[in-house]
């Protein structure tokens, strides 16, 4: 798969890994007890940017994001094949130990989920067990801010976090994830429980932040993949309903000139 | 090929419509019904103790110290031997050699004899008792027949629990009977058993949970465990009589603390009971906090681990929190039923009748359920008002132990 802008990546590039990009899956299998549900994807990701993986229902989409930072091992009966490279080494490898990965590469899940304690506690967790050394006040001062949720909470970090609407707990949720400063944020459908006026926010606050971050967004929202993505992967099941990867490029080119059938089909509407 | 159906018709709609909302409101009233046997039943129950715990007595002194002089001289300035003549006279045998073996006669003074005999006999003697109900309803009837049957005594109302019931000791006569013994019997009892099995039973909970995995040996584990819950509890009582009171002698008597526990006791004391009791109640304990941990909902495990937390941080800060109401509530529910248990510690070797109270773990014991059937399986009937009252005490003690757990749940909970 030849894709303007990307070059894929040799096997030399596999020998020394990732040198240009934030992330890099490589013939990348995930299993869910027999179940193969994702079958061989190479997927490397640019740094700096948002990165919008869309495609059907059940077609891998979340299981590829979940691969970026180990959590699909939470999942007692998967099993993953294949390499992630990132910082020049596969996750995978027997020797990486999932808790630096984890604190490497953030998460945002698709339902909010702020822990059921203060506004404070939901930023600073995260970084107090990570053993943050500075001022955590203005540590979780500057990440609401940065999640564009300050204004709103300044008054009342001492309240649950729950308490919150929805749109504010999503962006709590990016402040928590971005306390620890990861260098990747995974992003699971991070607005479809939204409101159109929250999930707006959410997309512009995704754009804000993919100046520091890469950002991996999973969304079944094409608009929304239009809107906030600088790159678009397309995602589809194959025979046996294993996730494959169809194609991967610019987002303008995968929405005005896709090459492929299947990508045309699916952004026009027509997927069958 | 196409099937012909039947479209559903407003008239069959119709035609229904009755007779559904008719069941509606039977079973309605089943459920109403079973609400209202089941809360008549609990007032029974109270009103059946209440009936026990309160009435009138007839107070009989069968030795009036006033009148007693003999040849005018008064009783204080008896000769001893005088003295204790009037003291066999009046107390039964077993007493008076009782006594005689506390302290020989021959070494007490006159003083000493004198004191002996008012607390002995001195002392207004209860020589028949009348329920609640009599005391309320049947009043000229309970008059006449104390008129009748005993006309010296004097007719009191008493409340069978009272002040001295609850800090006197056990004593065989009615009216100095205490339960402070079997009271602090039951605390030390329920104390080491929560101290036990609530640690074990959240350790095991959150193993088998958090970290476990789904394999045949855990499953098994499981299976064993929901099993257990349902043993009788005598079984269990056989399980702390032969580990603990006869192959952990050593320990449970302190002997291998160098504790110099009471020496009778050989196995026989609160910690063995404790330690029952705990294996008791421990399976209730994993399988409630299991569903309490169960129940956390995963979507905030996962949130902590996208942080980069541990599992024992994820399990501390987040699961055990959320947790922690449940397992509270199943807590309160399974300690209960444990300070409520009289047949395994009947096997384990609670000790019928003790004077002594309970000074640590090494301590021979009784408790207030042991105590309650003690009383009730007495033939006499003042010993059932006793029983009445001692089941007064557990429940208001067992309520108080329930609303504490509940102001501790109640206060986790409101931190979100």
């Amino acid at each position: 798969m030849i894709i303007p802008g990307i070059q894929t990546t040799s096997p030399q590039a596999n020998v020394s890994p990732n040198g240009r990009y934030a992330i890099e899956a490589h013939n990348l299998n995930v299993f869910y007890g027999n179940f193969r549900a994702v079958k061989n994807v190479d997927l490397p990701i640019q740094p700096q940017k948002v990165t919008a993986i869309i495609g059907p229902s059940g077609c891998g989409k979340s299981t590829v994001l979940r691969s970026f930072n180990r959590m699909n091992e939470l999942v007692p009966t998967a099993r993953t094949e294949g390499e992630v490279f990132f910082g020049g080494q596969n996750i995978y490898n027997p020797d990486v130990d999932p808790v630096e990965v984890r604190r490497r590469i953030g998460m945002v899940f698709q339902k909010p989920n702020p822990f059921p304690k203060s506004i404070y506690e939901n930023v600073a967790w995260g970084a107090r067990i990570n053993g943050y050394q500075g001022n955590m006040d203005d540590l979780v001062e500057a990440r609401l801010h940065q999640a564009a949720l300050w204004d709103e909470v300044k008054d009342k970090l001492s309240q649950s976090g729950l308490s919150l609407s929805g749109g504010q707990q999503q962006r709590l949720c990016i402040a928590r994830a971005i306390a620890i400063h990861p260098e990747i944020i995974l992003m699971d459908e991070p607005a479809s429980a939204l409101d159109p006026i929250s999930t707006l926010r959410i997309e512009e606050l995704m754009h804000k932040l993919s100046k520091d971050y890469t950002i991996i967004i999973v969304t079944h929202n094409m608009q929304q993949a239009a809107r906030v993505s600088d790159y678009t992967a397309f995602f589809t099941m194959d025979d046996d309903r294993a996730g494959m990867l169809v194609e991967y490029g610019r987002t303008n080119q995968i929405f005005t000139n896709p090459r492929d059938r299947r990508t045309e089909d699916y952004i026009t509407g027509r997927f069958g | 090929m196409e099937t012909q159906i039947r479209e559903p018709s407003h008239e069959s709609f119709r035609a229904n419509l009755p007779r559904r909302h008719v069941v509606s409101k039977i079973w309605r009233a089943v459920f109403r019904v079973s609400t209202v046997v089941g809360i008549v039943a609990l007032i029974l129950l109270i009103l059946n103790i209440c009936n026990r715990s309160f009435g009138y007595v007839a107070v009989e002194s069968p030795f009036n110290l006033e009148s007693q002089s003999l040849q005018g001289v008064p009783l204080e300035e008896l000769p001893k031997e005088e003295l204790l003549a009037l003291l066999e006279e009046n107390v039964s045998r077993g007493t008076f050699r009782r006594l005689d073996r506390e302290k020989p006669f021959e070494q007490r003074s006159q003083e000493e004899v004198y004191v002996l005999l008012i607390a002995e006999v001195g002392e207004p003697k209860i020589v028949k008792t009348w329920t609640l109900y009599e005391s309320l309803f049947q009043r000229a009837r309970v008059f006449a027949q104390a008129q009748e049957e005993f006309p010296d005594a004097e007719l009191r109302f008493r409340s069978w629990i009272n002040w001295d019931f609850i800090t006197s000791q056990l004593s065989s006569e009615v009216e100095k009977a205490g339960i402070r013994t079997a009271i602090l019997g039951s605390l030390w009892t329920i104390a080491i058993t929560i101290l036990v099995a609530f640690p074990l039973g959240v350790g095991a909970a959150v193993y088998l949970e958090e970290y476990a995995g789904d394999n045949p040996i855990n499953r098994l584990i499981q299976t064993n465990i929901n099993n257990l819950a349902g043993v009788p509890s005598i079984i269990y009582g056989m399980l702390g009589l032969a580990i603990f009171v006869r192959s952990l002698a050593a320990i449970t008597s302190g002997a291998a603390f160098g504790a110099n526990g009471d020496t009778a006791a050989n196995g026989r004391t609160i910690l063995s009971a404790g330690l029952t009791l705990a294996l008791l109640v421990l399976p209730l304990l994993i399988i409630n906090a299991q569903e309490s941990i169960r129940a956390v909902p995963n979507s905030l495990r996962q949130a902590s681990y996208a942080l980069g937390a541990t599992k024992l941080q994820t399990v501390l800060a987040h699961v055990l929190p959320n947790a922690i109401p449940g397992i509270l509530t199943g807590t309160i529910l399974s300690i209960s039923r444990a300070f409520g248990e009289t047949a395994p510690l009947v096997v384990v070797g609670a000790a019928t009748y003790i004077t002594l109270d309970p000074s640590g773990p090494f301590s021979r014991f009784t408790t207030l359920p042991i105590q309650i059937y003690q009383w009730t399986s007495r033939p006499q009937d003042e010993y059932r008002h006793l029983a009445g009252a001692a089941i007064l005490v557990l429940l208001i003690l067992l309520l108080s132990l329930n609303a504490f757990a509940i102001i501790l749940r109640n206060r986790y909970s409101r931190r979100f």
